[in-house]
This record gives C-alpha cells, sequence and structure tokens, in this order.
C-alpha cells in the first residue's frame, strides 16, 4: 500500500466562512498505481492533490490522517512537510508552463534547487541527461532560460525536474489540460513510462479530461462537490459504472461511431452545490435521477467489490447497511 | 545585438534633438529680456543713451537681434563646437565653468542619496515584505516617507536639527568664513553642510523603494514559480533569492530614471539648503532671465538623463534574459 488518506478533509478560509472544498476523504493507492482523479471544476480535486503536498493558506487542515510508505505525513506542518516534499512526494503543477524561474538558466536552477535539498547535482547530472533523452529532449534545454523552451518542451522538462529524485508518489495537476491533442497523448505516455521505470512508484492523475485517463490509468477516482463519489478500475468506471454521478458524467461523453446530429449529447441537468454551505446528506442528491429519502442522511464509502468504492445509499445497497 | 543597438541609438539621436529644441524654446517664451536684466542689475549709467548704446551691443553680442531661425541655427552650429554660451547672469563666465563648478556640489550630494535610499529601500522592503511585523509597522511610515515633499521634509529638518537644536548648519555647501581649500577642516565642514540636504533626499527615497520593493516581493512570491518551488521542498532562501532578483528588475529602471536626473539636483532641496548645485543655479537663471544658463543647465539634464536611460538598456541585457530575445528581432 503506497498512499493511504483516511477522513481527509480541507477547507478554504473566506471572510464568508469555510468552503468546504474537500470533506472527508478516504481511499489507497497501491504500488505503482496511477490513479486518476475526475469531476468536474470545483469539486475538490486540485484541493486533494495539493493538499498532500502543500498545504498553504487559504487552505486550512481540518482533520484527516495521510500515510505514505508506512510514514504518517505532517501535512498539516508546512516545515515538516519540507522533509517529504521531492524526495517522497512530488509534483508536477498546473502552471508548469510558468513553474520555472523565468531570469535562471534551467540547468543552473535545476542544480540550485538540488543543491538546497542537499543532493549534489553533478552526481545526478547523468541521470538528468537520460530522463531528458527519455521525455525526447535535448541536453542542451539545461543552457536555456524557460522562455526559450515551448509549452509542451516546458511541461516535459518540469515532468523531468519533479521526478527526478524518483518520489514515492507524484501528483500530475492537469498535465495535459494547456497542451493541443497530439502533445496530450505524448505526454500522458511518458508519465506511464515514468511509473514504469520507477521514477515514481504511484502517481494520481488530476484531471477534468476522462479520454486520457482511460488511456492511462490503472484507476479512476470521482469526486464531486468535495467528496468521493466513485473509485475502481478504468475498465469498471468506464464500462460499469455504478454510482449515478459517474453514470451521468460517462454518459455526457461523445463515443465514437454515434452521430450526435442525430442523438444530442446530453449533459448532467443543474449545477454543483455551492461549497460555502453545501446541502446536507448526500451532495449529489438535487441532481440525482434516483435519490430517495435515506440520501438525507450522508452515504458512506464503502467497497462494494474488491477495489471497487462507491457512496450512495441506492446503489451500495445492502453494503451500506452493513 | 548590432541591430538592437543601432535602433536604440536612433532613438535617443532623435530624442536628443527634439529635446534640445524645445530647451532653447523654453527659456524665450519667457517674458522679459535677458540683456536689459543684465544692466539693471550692474546699474551701470543712469543715461539713457549711453544704456540703449550697451543694450544694442550686447544685444548684438549675444546674436539676439537676429531672426528668431538664425538664432536656432546658430545655437545648434555653436553647440555642435562645443559652445554653450555665456552666461548674462554670472557676466561674463561661460556657462560651461558656472555648470561645472555646480556639478561636483551635485554629485556629492546625490549619488550617495540616490544609491544609498535605493540600496536601503530595497533591502529593506525584500525584508520586510511577509513578515507581518515588520511589514505592520514599517510600511504605514515608508508610505508616509515617500509621500512627504521633499521640500517639506527639508525645512523640518532645518528647522529642528538647525534651529532649534542647532547641531547642523542650514545653508550653504561649507562654512561662509571659510575658503575651499585641501584640510580636514574644510572637508569636516563640506561633510556637516552635506548632511541635512542628504538626509531629506535619502529619508524620502528609501520610504518609496522600500515600499516599491515590498510590493514585488510579494507579487514575485506569488508567482507560479515560487509556488513550484515550494511545492519541491526549497528552502525560503531560495525561493527569497529568486524573488528579490526578478523583483528588482523594475527598481533598476527607477534607479535609472533617478541618476539620469542628478545633473538637474534636486531644486528645491537645493533651495532650502541654499546648496550651491546646478538646481540652485537653475532656479537663479530663471530669476535672471540668463537663456544661456537655462539652456545649460537643460542639456545637462537631457544628456544625463539619456545616458543612463541608455546605460540601463545596457545593463538590462545583462541581468533579465527576456529582454535578449527581443534583440534579435523576434517578436517578445
Amino acid at each position: 500500500m503506497s498512499l493511504q488518506v483516511d477522513n481527509l478533509r480541507v477547507y478554504y478560509q473566506t471572510l464568508r466562512g469555510d468552503v468546504k472544498a474537500l470533506d472527508g476523504a478516504t481511499f489507497t493507492l497501491a504500488d505503482g498505481e496511477i490513479m486518476g482523479l475526475a469531476g468536474e471544476s470545483g469539486c475538490g480535486k486540485t484541493t486533494l492533490g495539493h493538499s498532500l503536498i502543500r498545504l498553504a493558506l487559504p487552505m486550512r487542515f481540518i482533520e484527516g490522517r495521510v500515510t505514505l510508505d508506512g510514514e504518517e505525513l505532517p501535512i498539516w506542518d508546512t516545515e515538516k512537510m519540507n522533509d517529504f516534499r521531492f524526495k517522497k512526494i512530488s509534483i508536477i503543477p498546473q502552471y508548469a508552463m510558468n513553474a520555472m524561474n523565468p531570469t535562471r538558466k534551467i540547468g543552473r536552477m535545476t542544480a540550485e534547487l538540488l543543491g538546497s535539498r542537499k543532493v549534489d547535482f553533478k552526481d545526478i547530472l547523468p541521470e538528468l541527461k537520460r530522463r531528458l533523452d527519455l521525455v525526447k529532449l535535448s541536453h542542451d534545454v539545461l543552457d536555456m532560460y524557460p522562455i526559450e523552451l515551448s509549452g509542451g518542451m516546458k511541461q516535459r522538462m518540469v515532468m523531468v525536474l519533479s521526478t527526478l529524485l524518483d518520489p514515492s508518489l507524484l501528483i500530475a495537476d492537469e498535465i495535459t489540460s494547456a497542451l493541443d491533442v497530439s502533445s496530450q497523448k505524448a505526454v500522458a505516455e511518458m508519465l506511464v513510462e515514468f511509473r514504469n521505470r520507477k521514477c515514481c512508484n504511484s502517481a494520481i492523475v488530476i484531471t477534468h479530461d476522462i479520454s486520457i485517463l482511460y488511456q492511462i490509468a490503472d484507476s479512476i477516482m470521482v469526486m464531486y462537490a468535495g467528496q468521493l463519489a466513485e473509485k475502481a478500475s478504468t475498465e469498471t468506471i468506464i464500462h460499469a459504472p455504478r454510482h449515478p454521478y459517474t453514470k451521468l458524467l460517462i454518459s455526457s461523453l461523445p463515443e465514437v461511431g454515434v452521430k450526435y446530429t442525430e442523438r444530442r449529447l446530453t449533459g448532467i441537468p443543474g449545477n454543483p452545490p455551492l461549497l460555502l454551505d453545501p446541502p446536507v446528506g448526500c451532495r449529489f442528491r438535487e441532481r440525482c435521477p434516483i435519490a430517495f429519502e435515506k440520501c438525507i442522511e450522508i452515504p458512506p464509502f464503502v467497497e462494494i467489490e474488491p477495489g471497487h468504492f462507491i457512496a450512495c445509499w441506492k446503489e451500495a445497497g445492502t453494503h451500506a447497511q452493513a | 545585438m548590432q541591430r538592437y543597438f543601432s535602433r536604440k541609438l536612433i532613438i535617443y539621436a532623435l530624442t536628443f534633438f527634439l529635446a534640445v529644441t524645445i530647451d532653447w524654446m523654453i527659456p524665450r517664451f519667457m517674458p522679459g529680456d535677458p540683456i536689459r536684466n543684465m544692466l539693471t542689475r550692474v546699474s551701470v549709467s543712469s543715461n539713457p543713451s549711453a544704456i540703449q548704446m550697451m543694450y544694442d551691443y550686447y544685444t548684438h553680442l549675444f546674436g539676439l537681434d537676429l531672426p528668431l531661425w538664425q538664432q536656432y541655427l546658430n545655437f545648434w552650429n555653436s553647440l555642435l563646437h562645443g559652445d554653450i554660451g555665456i552666461s548674462t547672469y554670472l557676466f561674463p563666465t561661460p556657462v560651461t565653468d558656472v555648470l561645472w563648478r555646480a556639478v561636483p556640489y551635485d554629485i556629492f550630494l546625490l549619488v550617495p542619496a540616490i544609491l544609498l535610499s535605493w540600496y536601503a529601500g530595497n533591502k529593506f522592503g525584500a525584508f520586510a515584505a511577509r513578515s507581518k511585523w515588520l511589514d505592520n509597522t514599517i510600511s504605514p511610515l515608508g508610505y508616509i516617507l515617500t509621500a512627504t515633499p521633499y521640500m517639506w521634509l527639508g525645512i523640518l529638518l532645518a528647522w529642528f536639527f538647525g534651529i532649534v537644536w542647532g547641531i547642523f548648519p542650514i545653508a550653504g555647501a561649507y562654512s561662509f568664513n571659510m575658503q575651499p581649500h585641501l584640510s580636514w577642516a574644510f572637508i569636516g565642514s563640506i561633510f556637516h553642510h552635506w548632511f541635512l540636504p542628504f538626509a531629506s533626499l535619502f529619508l524620502v527615497g528609501f520610504g518609496g523603494w522600500a515600499i516599491g520593493m515590498r510590493n514585488m516581493i510579494i507579487y514575485e512570491l506569488e508567482a507560479d514559480y515560487s509556488h513550484y518551488l515550494e511545492a519541491l521542498g526549497a528552502p525560503r532562501k531560495l525561493i527569497r533569492q529568486y524573488a528579490f532578483r526578478n523583483g528588482i528588475l523594475p527598481q533598476i529602471t527607477g534607479l535609472a530614471l533617478q541618476l539620469g536626473v542628478i545633473v538637474a539636483g534636486a531644486l528645491v532641496t537645493e533651495v532650502v539648503f541654499s546648496y550651491p548645485g546646478i538646481g540652485y543655479l537653475l532656479l537663479a537663471a530663471i530669476q535672471n532671465q540668463d537663456y544661456f544658463l537655462i539652456q545649460g543647465c537643460f542639456l545637462f539634464i537631457i544628456i544625463g538623463v539619456l545616458l543612463s536611460n541608455f546605460i540601463i538598456d545596457i545593463v538590462y541585457v545583462l541581468v533579465d534574459p527576456r529582454t535578449r530575445r527581443g534583440m534579435t528581432g523576434e517578436s517578445a
């Protein structure tokens, strides 16, 4: 078991009160697993990803336990977390295009960053060059400034940089969103390659693009309004989802071979609730086609089949009762 | 590289031409007449016909009886020969001599004031940013300082230190009973007289730079690259070092502009402390309608501003890789 998260709650402090962006997440990540984290904008997937590595204001840690390779991560303590960052847990940020200091050559910045973490740049240089080859970047980039690279190149450079110390867990936040379709696939496959070569043990891939997850993820976890809805293997989520939200989400994706002039692509009616004052019980209740009285209580996230977790009174049925 | 600098040089040459033209025009827009002013001051004779004769003679001598376009061409002609005329106010001293006598005082007063306030302000602003306690106490002080007019602060300082406590003299560049010579007493007197004008310029500048730098650092610390470094566990020191280096760039531009106007002196400060720099001279020149001295003072300012801007262009190329790309002609 690589990562174990127990009842993690992270709120955003605002003047109008706490925004409950992540409200009780419990899940595990197996060794070598690439887990896709999907959901619409504002469902808390980025909050979950970031809280694992850099829980900064206005984020506020409420409760929960995060264990990585048997060690508890002090995610509420910015200083203590520094020991784990980069070495045990790392991130490819959403803003990879602007992630590097514009006034430093990339090689020098890398050396300074590694130096500050007490790692000798010279020792790691051969490995760094190997990985640049892996992502098809010329070794010359080390002698360039970030502005001299294209967006896709920067993305790959940051990918190499973030995984340089072979972290146990890699968080990839929307790494394909800013790229064109052909680079998207290449970057996604590089991520799998990195995992296969043990550049990172396991990964959480945050995205709203389920088609990318279908290509690279071993499992997919769907979030809705700050809570977990369903987690299962990629095949199960795509072909046999059980949670009504996942069903609607998957059915709203276009399919190859279907002409949407004949059958209109449907969305999910309604909007996600505001997390400043979320509704009691199941948060999907308002939009759910199969909601019933029981949904006024919060459904537990239970395992209905091995590796298939779901938070729904109706679907989980007897499992939830037990 | 060469294309970049040649293009810059053309722009600077054009700016110089326009600025000098305006410089020539400004004094001539003033009501009154430098020659009459000069004669009145000297009051050589009470005989009207004698005065008229002298007036005609000097007007001709200074070339002020020619049509304006002719005067303008003559002005450029002598300027290109390195001659900027003779002061009517300090007749018959050449303007160049008058200026050279004043410039050392400006440099002595303004270079330390500007450089030290820049250095200290930036260091301090960077230090204060993101430290709650310092930010709450120093920032308001900085805002007050930077909003203070130089001369008002100068007057306050002169009043308290000069009049009330009598620690520092409040007029001149050295004691009135001394002649410039090389001795410890004279150097001491120079510094004694220098302190108050320096302090008033330093304090106001310090406040401005500190506030500017504080804001820049906060902006840089919120930039994506700072967050990325934090996420990778880089120590605060490294992140701040990067933020400082990037935050200082706009401050360098600001410094260049300030250094450029050094030769202009800090007019009001010099007036408050009767400090004999270019600023003080400029005021006297305007009051006496000394066309040539006004032109000379402004010429110094123009050259100073252009020169320091040019130097900054070069410095920028060295410190900011992003400008380097613009140089090769690619669109930025």
